[in-house]
């Protein structure tokens, strides 16, 4: 493992640590920032020592101490309480205080936006500059939001802990939407080409393994890992050799990743056998299924819409919905399908849901309304792959006519 | 021990709108959280306020010694309204939030919660 690799996989650790001894995100990170310099000067010269994370949270807490000492402003409590924490021995295995740190950063009393910026900079580690990319705003704007939300956090004193069992579904549940909201900006960028944004997806990954190694008893985290890896498995099979969009039926399954796939099923069977049925397990065996299909009609197209059918009934969002309307388009036809589009309301603005209204009408010999549907999702926001995507299947459709 | 201020909207109240009976109940259930709070230690103050019918906006034109200038009515015109706050010492927000979400005012309305400046320890 290179320096900064080291750095990069301890880092978040450390910087819990840290941040529990401290109380203070930024004083927490300027003491890391230090403390990984000295390492790059130290371990540069061959010395990496055997726990490195160890090594950095010694020094990054001294660093830390000894800002607090030339800070007049802080009071002679807070010293004292830090004083103390220098006494005790090094942390454990930093598991609690990342755990701690992640439900800190996903607390609801912060916005969506800041929960994913703040869970990027302080678990993934990625610069402010990476965040505002992600975000397509200035890096000014980003390290606002980011230093705004660390401010609420000391101000308002939100609390650094593990929630209590009777508060954890809840609170369970916002770290998973940040987690996956990362997953999808990284899979499916909002701009530029389908497959820009791929290291947000690979961060998402990345935070959804250290969850299910930090709570191995929670199904959903083990679901949501399953689906991110299963849809993930299919990410280089999703444009063909010039960058245009394939659609699943027409993807050479070859180029899947395969174990990424038998992980993904293994994580959803272990955890449907013992009985749980949470919205993300579900979708994690909805992608497992695909995966494992060897083509398009070898699909299995019955457990597919079942379990539609049961993650509707948890989660009726518009996403949910189309989604089971082309499963069901494929069990019983495409006017199944078009039925239960008919109904969905609030999508006017979603390409997927007029591009899926389109290939159904296509597939019922409507070729006119289909035609129109496509128009219909032209209008709507999308990313350029996407686009030319469409502008292709609406062209193909005018020549037949 | 920090101290939050839960301020407690709703929607404005128009005189009559209320039956006697609502009132009574709504009470009721002010002094069962009093009761339930006060007896936790949690309540620092707090006050209920008249309608905003009953406000006078006061401004001082052109700073200290300028021009005072008096305007009948709330703040701002909007559909909900301040119509009064607790103060809450707890250890952090959740905490906060909890008892919060326990005043009635929540159950009719929103509470507004914020950290109270510390001046001893931020000076």
């Amino acid at each position: 493992m290179n320096l900064e690799e080291t750095l990069r996989n301890e880092g978040g650790r450390v910087l819990a640590t840290l941040i529990r001894l401290t109380g203070d995100f930024q004083l927490a990170e300027d003491a890391l920032q230090e403390a990984s310099l000295s390492a790059v000067e130290i371990w540069s010269k061959g010395h990496i020592p055997d726990n490195p994370a160890a090594w950095l949270t010694a020094i990054a807490r001294n660093k830390a101490l000894d800002r607090m000492r030339r800070e007049t402003k802080r009071s002679g409590k807070e010293l004292e309480a830090m004083r103390l924490l220098v006494d005790d021995s090094l942390p454990d295995d930093g598991h609690d205080d990342r755990l701690r740190l992640i439900f800190t950063c996903c607390h609801p009393a912060l916005s969506v936006d800041s929960r994913v910026a703040l869970s990027l900079r302080t678990i993934c580690g990625l610069t402010t500059v990476e965040i505002a990319r992600a975000y397509l705003t200035s890096e000014t704007t980003m390290g606002q939001r980011i230093s705004r939300a660390k401010k609420k956090i000391a101000t308002a004193r939100i609390p650094y802990r593990v929630p209590a069992a009777h508060e954890l579904p809840d609170r369970l549940a916002s770290v998973l939407a940040v987690v996956y909201l990362v997953y999808t900006m990284g899979h499916h960028a909002g701009e530029g080409r389908l497959d820009s944004r791929t290291d947000l997806a690979i961060e998402a990954i990345r935070l959804g393994r250290l969850l299910v190694e930090l709570m191995p008893d929670e199904p959903e985290a083990a679901g949501l890992l399953a689906l991110m890896l299963a849809t993930d498995a299919r990410r280089k099979a999703r444009l063909d050799k010039a960058g245009e969009v394939l659609l699943l039926a027409d993807q050479d399954r070859s180029q899947w990743n395969h174990h990424q796939i038998r992980e993904a099923s293994e994580l959803v069977e272990r955890n449907l056998r013992r009985g749980a049925r949470g919205e993300y397990l579900l979708e994690g065996a909805i992608a497992s299924l695909h995966g494992l299909a060897s083509n398009w009609d070898e699909t299995d197209w019955r457990q597919i819409v079942e379990l539609y059918r049961m993650l509707e009934l948890a989660k009726p969002t518009v996403v949910v919905r189309v989604n089971r309307a082309v499963a069901e388009a494929e069990l019983s036809g495409p006017e199944a399908g078009l039925r239960l589009l008919d109904d969905v309301e609030g999508v006017a603005n979603w390409h997927l849901y007029w591009s899926t209204r389109a290939e159904l009408l296509h597939r019922s010999g409507l070729f006119d309304q289909a035609a129109a549907a496509y128009r219909d999702a032209l209008t709507c926001p999308m990313n350029e792959s996407d686009r030319h995507f469409l502008e292709q299947r609406l062209a193909s459709l005018s020549a037949l006519n | 021990m920090p101290k939050y201020a839960a301020l407690i909207y709703s929607a404005a109240e128009e005189e009559g709108q209320s039956t006697p009976e609502q009132w009574a109940q709504i009470m009721a259930e002010y002094n069962d959280f009093q009761a339930k709070a006060g007896a936790a230690g949690v309540i620092a103050g707090g006050e209920a306020l008249h309608p905003t019918s009953t406000a006078t906006t006061v401004h001082v034109d052109g700073g200290k010694d300028g021009k005072v200038s008096h305007t009948d009515g709330p703040f701002a015109e909007t559909k909900e309204v301040l119509g009064g706050f607790y103060l809450l010492e707890c250890g952090d927000l959740d905490e906060a939030l909890n008892w919060a979400a326990q005043i009635p005012g929540a159950w009719y309305g929103r509470i507004e919660v914020r950290p109270v400046v510390e001046f001893s320890q931020e000076g």
